[in-house]
């Protein structure tokens, strides 16, 4: 096995490749990963004092200014600094290449410096906090973005998102280009793996999409330091065209952040429930259908911004259509479980918890595209119960799925088994007793984004806060597994999974150019009870 | 063998239809309604509830049952059988969510449309300061009554056109359709009763409107759900709901009394209102200014 190891220069500790502008695609993904892990502690944190203060009606703990600075960091870096770049950045670049059979990304300097935008980007934002933290929630709406007392801080917050999204459309240009020129000669589009369709998916959308929030926060950053009146009404100025700039991103934007995500689920089902994937061609086109109808939804976020009517229809039809492909998704992992042999490992039973609650979160989903009922629930709790459904339910379990799942391949070590299980079933109810009752506190009447709620929301605050720390404490065993097992764990076979997917017929780790000699030809990668393999 | 198969599946079906409705009619998941659009709302709601329910219901159920039954046997290494498709079966499940959400979005559009009256909910579009394009409207539609709604950070104040009357709580009378001019002195607030179902954003720079017929006596929290400041979560206010006989005479009350001089009570965040902002219309200015000094 020691023949193994990289033909990195042999002259420098292997582990200095993590800390340099390092070109090889599997060193980014992993930068990418252990980066956005760090943020997402930070973020967690401030969630974690979010929580605190809400556990009591009154806004005591926290100063109500410092509150609306701690959320708008807390969202900011979960999204920008966390999801988005662990799900493309961190599984984009580890994967896809080793998928397709291909030596590296199609760009790869191009790709270390995507990487490389988002370390400065997130030290600025983490810097605005500072200097006076930008407080008017991730969405920024003017003009209390442009009136705000907090200045500075909003100022690096635009230019900090402006950089991580120059860097997301780096990484896009790059996917699409590797994913369509750089297959294995013999490999056909599908036959690629699934989640090499997602992230084709996510990619376009990234693309067109990010461009529009770059203009949108460019505008926003004149009005506030050059007094121009894009969007500020006391000049003439509209802010309803930043909602609608805002949305034409951020909507597109929960795609990029799950689409990947349901491209690991799909890789990870057949594996452990030893079955082929059911309707491959229907996942890959639903991933392309989600694609183009999320361009066309954004404005279910405005349904209370005086829009004209007929868009609100137009809106909520084409909302409510999303649940079509989405729905193809679900069932045809359920029927991948069907009358399979499941084995319960740790990446398995994060993907399980995902379908379970990604349901969930989608669900409420249809029932917030249709307008009328959104005239109630849009701004309130329930909303906040709903997209933390599908990106903690969602993202942030698969992202745990994926990582349990490649871990072998990635640091050439198995993590243990029973702390796995331990991380999953403290995070799922932990998970589930801090978001469920958010869907009743906002039915209820509880606004989201406030400090300071009616009393008759304690008790139900009370028992979210509560499992905010149990997830708290479930992260727990997940970092002290992950960081042993890289360090000591048993060694990795090459495929420890007897997993059909090109990733797993080379070493774990890979060495550099993934393979020694040619990549071999697959072009069924979920050919499980059919073809004589193992 | 396939008979009990067949049974089984029919009875489970059956089962879950039932807890839908009986979900969707008994969920209580929201405040007691309060206006004719909130009864149209809930018809919707509660349909979409139980609909979502037995999906969850269907699909968690399916999770479970797999959970259960496929787990692998201690030893076994071999493959599930290697079945990868069934045309029959993927129709079925995109054809009848297709049905199922155009349906709902017929639905949906009705109720809406009933919700925010047939009339659109236009907007006034301003091109100068808003301050100088304060339209109280006086006459209004026959049997409506106009409320116009200033917002800014951190309070909500109602005026009454035709009348002096200038208020930090608002006054409607019951079965009456009210029709609310909302403007907003300084950011996007929105305004929001939860026993109405109804919500609208106030944006500066445009007058939006909202109408609602009460169909309750009482006292409602008005809650501003547009995030606007340090002190957005205190930023409530109360709506009465007045016998018409009732609302009159409040008015009249109040009016006399504004007449005397007497501030009127702006409820919450009276702390704050040191930092009105200075385009506030002159009138409004006026009461905030009387309420700092008592
Ligand atoms: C069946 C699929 C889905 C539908 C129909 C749906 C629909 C909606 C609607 C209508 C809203 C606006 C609610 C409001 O503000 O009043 C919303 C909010 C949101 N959704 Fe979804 N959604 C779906 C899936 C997802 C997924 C997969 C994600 C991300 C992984 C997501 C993330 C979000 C986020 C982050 C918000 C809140 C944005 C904000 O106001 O800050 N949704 N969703
Ligand atoms: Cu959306
Ligand atoms: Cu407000």
């Amino acid at each position: 096995m020691t023949t193994a190891v990289t033909s990195y220069s042999a002259s420098r500790p292997e582990w200095l490749k993590y800390f340099s502008f390092c070109i090889d695609h599997k060193v980014i993904g992993i930068q990418y990963i252990v980066t956005s892990f760090l943020f997402y502690l930070i973020g967690g944190a401030l969630a974690g004092l979010v929580r605190a203060e809400l556990t009591t009606p009154e806004p005591d703990l926290l100063d109500p200014s410092l509150y609306n600075g701690m959320f708008t960091l807390h969202g900011t870096i979960m999204i920008f600094l966390w999801i988005v770049p662990a799900v493309t950045g961190g599984f984009g670049n580890y994967l896809v290449p080793l998928m397709i059979g291909a030596r590296d990304m199609a760009f790869p300097r191009l790709n270390a410096l995507a990487f490389w935008m988002t370390i400065p980007a997130g030290l600025l934002l983490i810097a605005s906090f500072f200097v006076g933290p930008a407080s008017t929630g991730w969405t920024a709406y003017p003009p209390l973005s442009i009136l705000t007392d907090q200045k500075a801080g909003q100022v690096l917050w635009i230019l900090s998102i402006i950089m991580i999204g120059t860097s997301s459309i780096l990484a896009a240009v790059n996917f699409i280009t590797t994913i369509l020129k750089m297959r294995r000669p013999g490999m056909g589009l599908f036959h690629m793996p699934l989640f090499c369709w997602a992230m084709l998916a996510t990619s376009v959308l990234a693309l067109l999409a990010t461009p529009v929030l770059a203009g949108a926060l460019i505008l926003l950053l004149f009005d506030i330091c050059f007094g121009t009146v894009f969007f500020n009404p006391a000049g003439g100025g509209d802010p309803v065209v930043y909602q609608h700039l805002f949305w034409f991103y951020s909507h597109p934007a929960v795609y990029v952040m799950i689409l990947p995500v349901f491209g690991i689920i799909s890789e990870i089902l057949p594996v452990h429930a030893r079955k082929p994937i059911f309707g491959y061609k229907a996942i890959a086109y639903s991933s392309m259908m989600i694609c183009c109808l999320g361009l066309l939804v954004w404005a279910h976020h405005m349904f209370t911004s005086a829009t004209p009517d007929w868009l609100r229809i137009f809106f909520t039809v084409g909302t409510l259509l999303v649940a079509v492909p989405t729905g193809i998704k679900v069932f045809s992992w359920i029927a991948t479980l069907w009358r399979g042999k499941i084995h319960f490992r740790s990446s398995m039973l994060f993907a399980l918890g995902f379908v379970s609650l990604f349901v969930m979160g989608g669900l409420a989903g249809v029932m917030l595209g249709s307008a009328p009922i959104d005239l109630h629930v849009h701004d309130t709790y329930f909303v906040v119960a709903h997209f933390h459904y599908v990106l903690f339910g969602g993202s942030v379990f698969g992202i745990y799925a994926g990582l349990y799942h490649w871990f072998p391949k990635m640091t050439g070590r198995m993590y243990n088994e029973f702390w796995g299980r331990v991380h999953f079933f403290l995070t799922y109810i932990g998970f589930n007793l801090c978001f469920f009752p958010m869907h009743i506190l906002g039915l209820q009447g509880m606004p989201r984004r406030v400090a300071q709620y009616d009393p008759q929301f304690t008790s139900l605050n009370v028992i979210c806060s509560i499992g905010a720390l149990i997830l708290a404490l479930s992260t727990i065993p997940f970092l002290v597994n992950m960081i042993y097992s890289w360090t000591r764990g048993e060694r990795a076979s090459g495929n420890p999974w007897r997993a059909l997917t090109l990733e797993w017929t080379t070493l774990s780790p890979p060495p550099t150019e993934n393979w020694h000699g040619e990549p071999p030809l697959v072009t069924e990668p979920y050919a499980y009870g059919i073809s004589s393999h193992s | 063998m396939k008979a009990q198969r067949i049974v089984s599946i029919v009875v489970l079906v059956g089962l879950i239809i039932s807890a839908a409705v009986w979900y969707g009619i008994n969920n209580h998941l929201l405040p007691e309604a309060a206006g004719l659009e909130a009864e149209a709302y809930d018809r919707l709601f509660n349909t979409m509830v139980g609909i979502a329910f037995g999906v969850f219901l269907l699909i968690e159920g399916l999770l479970v049952f797999a959970i259960l039954v496929f787990q692998r046997r201690p030893g076994d290494e071999e493959d599930g059988p290697g079945i990868g498709e069934n045309l029959r079966l993927e129709i079925l499940w995109t054809a009848i969510p297709i049905v199922t959400v155009l349906w709902l979005s017929i639905y949906s559009t009705l109720v809406y449309n009933r919700m925010v009256g047939k009339e659109p909910l236009t907007i006034a579009h301003h091109h100068a300061h808003p301050h100088t394009t304060y339209v109280a409207m006086t006459e209004g539609e026959e049997g409506v009554t106009e409320v116009d709604v200033t917002a800014m950070q951190f309070a909500w104040i109602f005026t009454y056109p035709g009348t002096e009357v200038t208020s930090g709580e608002l006054h409607v009378p019951l079965g009456k359709k009210v029709r609310l001019n909302m403007q907003a002195m300084d950011v996007i607030h929105a305004f929001w009763v939860p026993e109405l179902r109804l919500k609208q954003d106030a944006i500066p720079g445009m007058t939006t409107h909202l109408e609602f017929t009460p169909t309750r006596l009482g006292t409602f929290n008005i809650v501003c759900t547009e995030l606007c400041g340090a002190y957005h979560g205190g930023m409530r206010a109360e709506m009465v709901v007045d016998t018409p006989a009732d609302y009159q005479k409040w008015l009249a009350e109040q009016a006399v009394a504004q007449k005397q001089g007497k501030a009127i009570a702006i409820k919450p965040g009276e702390e704050f209102f040191a930092s009105i902002p200075h385009h506030v219309p002159a009138h409004i200015h006026h009461v905030i200014n009387e309420e700092l000094v008592r």
